[in-house]
C-alpha cells in the first residue's frame, strides 16, 4: 500500500514543485480505483470537481500565491454531507439519485481553503448504525481486518483514510459515528463540542446531536481540517460564535500536570478484557507524560443508551418526515396522496431506519410522550450534569471508544439492542454536548486497533487535541 | 409486553409508512425488547429535573443567534424542481387530494 500523504507533506510537495495538484489527486484516483472494489469506502467519485478544484490549486503555486491551509489536499466526505452537484445518497435507497443544489457550509470551507474533495464516502442509512452494514450500498469493509466491519456509521470515512485513499476525511457523529469507527480502523477521529461547527447541508439524523468533524492521519491534521471547518455560520442558528483558537499551537502546548479523570463507570462488565488492558496501559502513557490521574464518577453514564435510543429516533422519526416523494428522491405511486407517501417511506427506506421512526414515534405518540420523550430528556440533563461535575474536578475524561474491537461482518446484525449496546462509551459525550477524539491506543494481537478516548470541557477542542497529540507522540497506536 | 401489533399499526400509520407482515412481527419484537430495555430510566426519579431539550451556550440567546429577516434572492428553484420525481415548473405535482 502507498504511504498516505500528510497535510504538511502536501503543502510541501506542491511548493517545492515536485508534484501537481493535478497528479496528487490522480494519484488518489488510482489508489481508488485499486481498493475501493474490495473496501466499499467511496460510493461517488467527483472527478470533475476533484479537478478542476486541483487546477486551482495548481495556478495558485505557479503564480506563487500564498498557499491555504488545506492546499491541494485530498479530502473525503460522507455521503449525509451536501454537496453542489455531486450525488449525495445518505446511503439510502431514497436518495440513490438526488444531487444537491448546494454545498454544506463545511464543504464550502474546506474548497476556500484549498481542498480537492475526491468524492463521497459510504455509511450506514442516515448515518444509523454502529457497523457500516445499515448502507443500501453494501457494508464498507475494515482495511485493517477485511473480515470484520470498520464501525459506523461513517465506516467509509474511517476505512478511506486508514487504507490512504484519503489524506483526511469529514464525518458525522451523533452517537459515537465518527469515534467508533475511527477506534476500529486505528486512527484519530474527532466530534467537535456541538455547536463548533455548521451544520448547515448536513442531512439532518437527529438535530440536537448531529455533529460534523474530521478524521485523519493524525492528531495534528485532524486539528488542521477542525480549523478550517470550525465557527459561527449564519445558516445554522445553533452555530456558535466563541471564538476559534489556534489549534495549530493548541496541539503543541505541554500536557504536565493535566488532570484526567477516569470514569469507573466506564470500566464495567461488558468490556473486552484485551480492550481493558490496552486502555489502562495508555492511561499509564498519559501518567508518565506527567498527566495527574484521577478516579472519578459519573453516576448516570449507565443511562445513557436508553436516554439516547428514545432522544435520537424520536428526531429522527420527525426529521425524516420529509421523504415523502414529492421535492427530491425516490416516488412509488399510490393510489393516493397518502397512499404514495406510504409505499414511498416503506420501499424507500432500510430495515434500520423503519425500526427508528416506529420507536421514535412512539416514544412522541399520545399517551407515551411523558413516559418516554420527556422522560429521556430529563435523564439527558443528569448526564449532561455529570460531565459539568467532573469538569470542575479535572480538565478532560479518558475512558475507551467501545468496549470491544472491530466485529465480523454479520455477526450483530440481528439483534439491535446488542448493536446499540455497543455505543455505550460515545453516547455520553453527544448527549452532553462535549467534544471527544477516538486516538489510537494499540492493536490486539497486532491486528485489531482499540481507540482511547479524550473528553473535553464544551469548546475545549484545543485541550483535546492536546492530550491526543502528546500521546500520539508518546507513540500509543504502538502499545 | 410493552407495545403490541396495534401500537406498531398504529405508529405505521402516524409515520407514513406501509410495513410489509414480517416487517411488522420482527419490529414489534424489537422495539418490545428496546422499551424494556429503555425501562430502566424509571429507577431514577426526575421529578425535579428540567429536561433538556438541546446543549446551548451562553452566546445562543435568540437575539444572538437568529439572522436579520430579510429576503435573499435564491436562483435555485429549477435545479430543485429538475430533481422533483414529477416537476411541473413551478410546481411539485402530487396525485390528486380534492375531489371536485
Amino acid at each position: 500500500m502507498a504511504t498516505n500523504w500528510t497535510i504538511d507533506g502536501v503543502r510541501e510537495a506542491l511548493r517545492s514543485k515536485k508534484i501537481s495538484a493535478r497528479e496528487l489527486a490522480a494519484d488518489y484516483y488510482k489508489r481508488i480505483e485499486a481498493r475501493n472494489a474490495e473496501l466499499n469506502a467511496y460510493l461517488t467519485l467527483s472527478q470533475e470537481r476533484a479537478f478542476a478544484q486541483a487546477d486551482r490549486v495548481d495556478a495558485l503555486v505557479a503564480a506563487g500565491k500564498a498557499l491555504p491551509p488545506l492546499v491541494g489536499v485530498p479530502i473525503a466526505v460522507k455521503d449525509v454531507i451536501s454537496t453542489r452537484g455531486v450525488r449525495t445518497t445518505c446511503g439510502s435507497k431514497i436518495l440513490e439519485n438526488y444531487i444537491p443544489p448546494y454545498d454544506a457550509t463545511a464543504v464550502e470551507r474546506l474548497e476556500a481553503a484549498g481542498a480537492v474533495i475526491l468524492g463521497k464516502t459510504n455509511c450506514d442509512e442516515f448515518a444509523m448504525g454502529s457497523s457500516n452494514e445499515n448502507s443500501a450500498y453494501g457494508p464498507v469493509r475494515n482495511p485493517e481486518a477485511p473480515e470484520r466491519v470498520p464501525g459506523g456509521s461513517s465506516g467509509g470515512s474511517a476505512a478511506a483514510v486508514a487504507a490512504g485513499l484519503a489524506v483526511a476525511s469529514l464525518g458525522t457523529d451523533t452517537g459515537g459515528s465518527i469515534r467508533q469507527p475511527g477506534s476500529f480502523c486505528g486512527i484519530p477521529a474527532m466530534m467537535p463540542s456541538y455547536g463548533r461547527v455548521s451544520r448547515y447541508g448536513l442531512i439532518a439524523f437527529a438535530s440536537s446531536l448531529d455533529r460534523i468533524g474530521p478524521f485523519a492521519g493524525n492528531v495534528r491534521d485532524v486539528g488542521t481540517v477542525l480549523q478550517m471547518i470550525a465557527g459561527r455560520d449564519p445558516n445554522d442558528s445553533t452555530s456558535t460564535t466563541a471564538p476559534v483558537p489556534d489549534y495549530g499551537v493548541e496541539v503543541e502546548k505541554p500536557v504536565k500536570g493535566l488532570r484526567i479523570g477516569i470514569p469507573k463507570e466506564y470500566f464495567g462488565a461488558g468490556m473486552d478484557a484485551e480492550v481493558r488492558k490496552k486502555i489502562e496501559a495508555g492511561i499509564e502513557v498519559l501518567r508518565k507524560l506527567g498527566c495527574e490521574i484521577r478516579e472519578i464518577r459519573m453516576p448516570h453514564t449507565d443511562y445513557a443508551i436508553a436516554v439516547y435510543y428514545i432522544i435520537a429516533t424520536a428526531e429522527a422519526s420527525s426529521n425524516l418526515a420529509r421523504y415523502d416523494g414529492v421535492r427530491y428522491g425516490l416516488r412509488v405511486e399510490g393510489d393516493s396522496l397518502l397512499g404514495m407517501y406510504r409505499k414511498t417511506r416503506g420501499k424507500g427506506f432500510g430495515a434500520e431506519v423503519k425500526r427508528r421512526i416506529v420507536l421514535g414515534t412512539y416514544v412522541l405518540s399520545a399517551g407515551y410522550y411523558d413516559a418516554y420523550y420527556l422522560k429521556g430528556q430529563k435523564v439527558r440533563a443528569l448526564i449532561a450534569q455529570d460531565f459539568r461535575d467532573a469538569f470542575t474536578k479535572v480538565d478532560a475524561i479518558v475512558t475507551p471508544t467501545s468496549p470491544v474491537p472491530a466485529f465480523k461482518l454479520g455477526e450483530r446484525t440481528n439483534d439491535p439492542l446488542q448493536m446499540y449496546l455497543a455505543d455505550i462509551y460515545t453516547v455520553t459525550g453527544s448527549l452532553a454536548g462535549v467534544p471527544g477524539i477516538s486516538v489510537p491506543c494499540g492493536k490486539i494481537c497486532g491486528k485489531l486497533p482499540v481507540g482511547l478516548q479524550i473528553f473535553g470541557p464544551p469548546f475545549r477542542e484545543g485541550r483535546v487535541l492536546q492530550l491526543a497529540r502528546a500521546f500520539e507522540e508518546a507513540d500509543g497506536a504502538s502499545l | 409486553m410493552k407495545i403490541s401489533r396495534e401500537d406498531v399499526l398504529r405508529v405505521a400509520d402516524l409515520a407514513y409508512l406501509d410495513l410489509s407482515e414480517a416487517e411488522l412481527e420482527t419490529y414489534r419484537n424489537q422495539i418490545d425488547e428496546i422499551l424494556e430495555y429503555i425501562g430502566k430510566l424509571n429507577e431514577l426519579d426526575t421529578a425535579n429535573v428540567e429536561p433538556m431539550a438541546q446543549v446551548l451556550t451562553d452566546d445562543q440567546t435568540a437575539d444572538a443567534t437568529l439572522r436579520e429577516d430579510v429576503v435573499v434572492p435564491c436562483e435555485l428553484g429549477a435545479e430543485i424542481l429538475n430533481g422533483a420525481p414529477d416537476p411541473e415548473p413551478p410546481y411539485f405535482r402530487v396525485p390528486k387530494v380534492i375531489e371536485r
